[in-house]
């Protein structure tokens, strides 16, 4: 466990991030652009929804990545609470903007999706409503962390709010099985064999992994900023600097 | 064994979860008729569906059951879970996606004679993604793309609720 402290101190994690946030980066700029090929230019039209259901290329990473992003916030939180660790906060605030970007790309491309498929850019069925709801709960996070001064309740606040609010997430990836709704069924799952042609399987697992890369670099620069924000005039950060100086 | 403080914090957390998780369920168990998007056409036999009010029937367009009239936009149709059937009058614009054999979300009222006077009509595609020819290959060996199976599947289960 003590190697776990070691990396939960902000002074070995601020340029331990710094080194790996571009190599996150540049796979993510790798695979996407993969996956993008295979996606648009290799996987052939579907035979019901032609050119249209190439949108799930973009689509479907982005709302798994939502709602994995909210779940990993909660963990986060978790730790915060019952650890006391800085770092843990931190990097849950660090999360909380890319989540809510993806949410917001998942939610917007489901629309345009919707308008040629379903005849109708939004409906209020249990699948759309819990995935707009979560993008209420990431910008409430982020208002509440905002409005609160003193940092440390601010993050106890935001943490429990990301705690309380991860019950949602669970009612967005069953809504499809629990109730009727207007949103198809998953395609991809854990417990049945995939239901699309391996190709387009391919480069949707392909955008997935970059979706990760991009969320984890994302992440880690802005961790440091956060980090910046709090430790200013800390001895180690000073160290740092002078060293980075030389 | 003493038990420490961050013990302590941890099992509240879990407890508070756990409550939290419970209380949800519960509620989204007591809202579950209004949760649900449309009824199947075996629900509203089943009396299941609200009434006096507009609501969504959803399944599938019945092979052959499609009529457009000349004279106006109207279009009848029929849709069913494979296990009750309901005839749909609709003036409109049909989404591209409506098909006989596929998914269909209608939403409007039920008149005295039976007909669902639909004011939207809203195509449900299923979650199936393949290649054109494979389809047609599929359909060639004897095994088609199934119509949605969760229309007929729910239906037995909200029949079997009786």
């Amino acid at each position: 466990m003590s190697w776990l402290y070691r990396f939960a101190s902000p002074a070995t994690f601020y340029p331990l991030a710094g080194k790996l946030a571009p190599w996150f980066f540049a796979a993510s700029a790798v695979t996407g652009l993969i996956g993008l090929y295979i996606g648009l230019i290799e996987a052939p039209t579907d035979f019901q929804q032609g050119e249209a259901y190439r949108i799930i290329y973009i689509h479907v990473p982005a709302a798994w990545m939502s709602m994995f992003i909210y779940v990993l916030m909660a963990f986060y939180g978790i730790l915060f609470f019952t650890f006391n660790t800085r770092l843990s906060a931190m990097m849950m605030s660090a999360l909380a903007p890319t989540g809510a970007m993806f949410t917001f790309v998942a939610l917007w491309t489901g629309a345009l999706w919707g308008r040629p498929t379903w005849g109708t850019y939004w409906v209020w069925d249990a699948r759309l409503t819990s995935e707009l709801i979560l993008l209420f709960l990431y910008l409430g996070f982020m208002a509440l962390q905002a409005a609160i001064e003193d940092p440390r309740r601010a993050d106890k606040a935001a943490a429990l709010l990301a705690i309380v609010g991860v019950v949602n997430v669970p009612i967005i990836y069953f809504s499809v099985q629990w109730w009727n709704t207007l949103h198809q069924g998953a395609s991809v799952s854990l417990t049945a064999s995939p239901k699309m042609a391996m190709i387009m399987l391919t480069g949707m697992l392909i955008m997935a992994f970059s979706a990760w890369m991009y969320t984890i670099g994302a992440s880690l620069l802005r961790v440091r900023a956060i980090i910046l924000e709090r430790e200013a005039g800390a001895e180690w950060l000073k160290r740092h600097v002078a060293e980075q100086a030389r | 064994m003493a038990i420490k403080a961050r013990h302590r914090r941890f099992a509240w957390i879990a407890v508070g979860v756990l409550a939290l998780g419970s209380a949800t369920a519960l509620v989204l168990n007591a809202f579950q008729s209004n949760l649900v998007f449309f009824y199947t056409p075996s629900q509203v036999f089943a009396n299941e569906a609200p009434t006096g009010r507009n609501f969504r029937i959803g399944g599938l367009v019945e092979m052959g059951s499609v009529a457009r009239s000349s004279a106006n936009v109207e279009v009848k149709f029929k849709v069913t879970d494979n296990a009750q059937t309901i005839p749909v009058v609709y003036h409109g614009i049909l989404p591209d996606l409506f098909k006989e054999g596929k998914g269909v979300v209608a939403q409007g009222a039920l008149s005295p004679d039976g007909v669902f006077v639909a004011s939207q009509v809203l195509a449900k595609h299923d979650e199936n993604y393949m290649p054109p020819e494979a389809a047609e290959a599929l359909r060639k060996a004897g095994h088609p793309v199934k119509p949605q199976q969760e229309f007929v599947d729910k239906a037995r289960y909200s029949v079997q609720q009786q």
